[in-house]
């Protein structure tokens, strides 16, 4: 493939958006649990999974119009974030900020996800439906553009605005920023910590799950995506930065950008292509472009 | 976690009666098992040469599947495509290629710390897998390479069970000396000062960037012997066999057993490896019983289980020293100064 052709190469870009929108819900939850709770939530893309387990049984149940979509969407991300936060409240608030037991932990919950979603779903392949008007593709000038990418590019930009604005703009965010900084202080002006942080897992693990039930129609749904998301996730956040959400937008572009465009060139080795600009990035910078370290 | 080098010292000895019956019982043992007690031998020396990194140096490396593919992929391609090849030529290529890699990833890698070590080092291992996974023509894909002739070991045949197993005790052997040497070395003491408090080992003068490197290097080099050994016990080898979890196994035999010393790796090397194959025979669903195993390490022996057995006994070695003398309160003052 010509990727230099002009057609090839909208396509490929529009490609890459889309995978960037998809990367950017996956991993803006991994970077915003890490910013505030310093956790690495090694069980991020198995929560991702669950998401889109749970939207297959939606729509078992509702069918598949395109109202049931959103359904799930919120279903899928509330149903695994109580969970997640069940998680929190039991499990991780115990380790303090002991890194590797969070990540023994976090790793366990999803081995136990991993085989528990075997148990309940099969080990089948699914792919989750695309309501009628998103199956289709909308040509222009020659070039035909799914309209389901389209929305992936769609959710993963409301969801950059709410987050957006509700960090920058409003109390709840103030008081997140709040116990970022100054834990300590921020218990002292009587803002109850443990709850900020059990919400915030939760948020990022909604995000993430409502990324695996749009995601679920892109990239299937079936054991073992999680293990083969879970880099891209790092990638993300490596490159742009831990608990940065500018960091998490950029980070999205380049994996995005450097996976499509690096397999149309170089098929056999597309991994490395991935590797190749989280190397430049850490020689340059170890803490990524927006991380704070 | 002060492990002094007389403790260090004990702790060696018990643990080499303990081996040495291991090894006189093994042979009588039936295949099966004698199968499991030689992968745990392989995934000891895999536990040993990543506690080298992560409980000396206290770099929690998730990336050690990477030197294990290697060591895995030489032995098989070499082993398949070299007629006749010596054991010693897998041994080089094994040991020379995972010291290659760690010292490239290296370089990138001891820039990072914490948290971003970890998830460096994770995604080393993943790019590695999946250059294995779709590079058809060197690694055979999905469907790997079977390894048909194993090589003789100075002209004894090693393919049957037994012969196999004393040949993995012995590299065992050979790998726990040469890394017991090195953490009672003055190298191995500088590893444990700049995890204890980096900023006053380099105020002290000494170069830490060079040491975590050199810590780095020699842990991968170690770790892809285990995969040659492995390569050469299944005479198979697969992408399964070093996707991410074949790294979190790693990091969980070294803290399950405890890090920071050379014989609670192999304890939790064991553990895991018997766990893995026992439970198997009775149950399928294997991951929910590893990631159990996880939780429950991390709520219940923080410092592995050797680390347990050794306060629990100092426990009550305390105990019985202070029955007669003190009353009931003081006694448990005593108790919770241990």
């Amino acid at each position: 493939m010509n990727v230099f052709h002009l057609r090839n190469f909208v396509e490929l870009c529009y490609n890459s958006l889309s995978y960037a929108a998809l990367l950017f819900l996956l991993a803006s939850g991994l970077s915003i649990i890490f910013g505030v709770m310093r956790i690495v939530n090694l069980a991020h893309a198995a929560f991702f999974l669950l998401g889109g387990y749970i939207a297959l049984s939606v729509y078992r149940v509702l069918g598949t119009a395109l109202w049931t979509l959103p359904v799930a969407m919120v279903v899928g991300g509330g149903v695994v974030a109580a969970l997640a936060m069940f998680i929190e409240r039991y499990f991780l608030r115990r380790l303090g900020q002991d890194t590797l037991a969070q990540v023994l932990v976090t790793v366990g919950f999803a081995f136990i996800l991993f085989d528990t979603n075997i148990l309940i779903w099969t080990g089948d392949n699914y792919m989750l439906h695309r309501p009628w008007p998103l199956d289709d593709s909308t040509v222009i000038g020659g070039i035909s553009f799914p309209r389901y990418r389209a929305f992936m590019i769609l959710s993963a930009v409301m969801v950059w605005a709410i987050l957006y604005f509700a960090i920058e703009r409003t109390r709840a965010g103030a008081i997140v920023r709040a116990t970022v900084d100054d834990p300590q202080m921020a218990r002292g002006v009587g803002i109850n910590t443990n709850i900020v942080q059990m919400s915030i897992y939760g948020l990022g693990v909604f995000l993430s799950a409502m990324g695996g039930v749009v995601g679920g129609a892109f990239l299937g749904v079936s054991p073992g995506i999680d293990f083969q998301v879970l880099p891209y996730a790092f990638a993300v956040v490596i490159i742009g930065g831990l608990g940065s959400l500018t960091g998490a937008v950029v980070g999205s572009l380049v994996v995005g950008f450097v996976e499509n465009f690096g397999t149309a060139l170089f098929p056999e080795l597309s991994y490395f292509a991935l590797f190749a600009p989280m190397a430049v990035i850490l020689a340059i910078k170890p803490t990524g472009l927006f991380g704070r370290g | 976690m002060g492990s002094s080098s007389f403790i260090e010292r004990r702790r060696m000895k018990y643990a080499l009666v303990v081996l040495a019956a291991v090894a006189v019982v093994t042979p009588f043992l039936d295949d099966y098992y004698q199968t499991i007690v030689t992968r745990s031998f392989i995934f000891a020396i895999m536990a040993i040469s990543l506690d080298i990194l992560m409980g000396y140096t206290g770099l929690s490396s998730l990336g050690h599947g990477a030197y294990f593919a290697f060591g895995a992929y030489s032995a098989a391609i070499l082993a398949t495509k070299v007629p006749g090849v010596s054991i010693f030529v897998l041994f080089a290529a094994a040991l020379g290629l995972s010291c290659l890699l760690a010292a490239f990833l290296g370089l990138l890698a001891i820039r990072a710390v914490g948290v971003y070590f970890l998830m460096i080092t994770l995604s080393f291992a993943m790019v590695v897998w999946g250059l294995v996974y779709r590079w058809h023509t060197v690694t055979g894909g999905d469907n790997g390479i079977a390894v048909l002739n194993i090589p003789t070991f100075l002209g004894m045949p090693i393919g049957e069970s037994t012969p196999f197993f004393f040949f993995t005790f012995g590299v065992f052997l050979c790998v726990l000396s040469v890394l017991y040497i090195l953490v009672q070395s003055p190298f191995g003491k500088s590893l444990i000062g700049i995890r204890e408090r980096e900023a006053r080992m380099k105020m002290l003068g000494y170069n830490t960037w060079l040491h975590k490197y050199l810590a780095f290097v020699i842990s991968g080099t170690f770790a892809g012997i285990s995969g040659m050994l492995w390569t050469l016990q299944n005479r198979f080898v697969g992408p399964t066999d070093v996707e991410l979890v074949t790294s979190v196994e790693a990091l969980l035999m070294v803290a399950l057993g405890g890090p920071s010393t050379l014989v609670g790796p192999i304890f939790g090397a064991f553990i895991i490896t018997f766990l893995r194959y026992w439970v198997s025979l009775y149950v399928e669903r294997w991951y929910i019983i590893l990631g159990a195993t996880y939780i429950v390490t991390v709520l219940y022996a923080r410092e592995g289980v050797l680390g347990k057995f050794e306060a629990i006994m100092a426990r009550r070695r305390s105990r019985a020293n202070s029955e007669p003398a003190l009353p009931q309160s003081q006694k448990q003052t005593t108790e919770s100064h241990t």
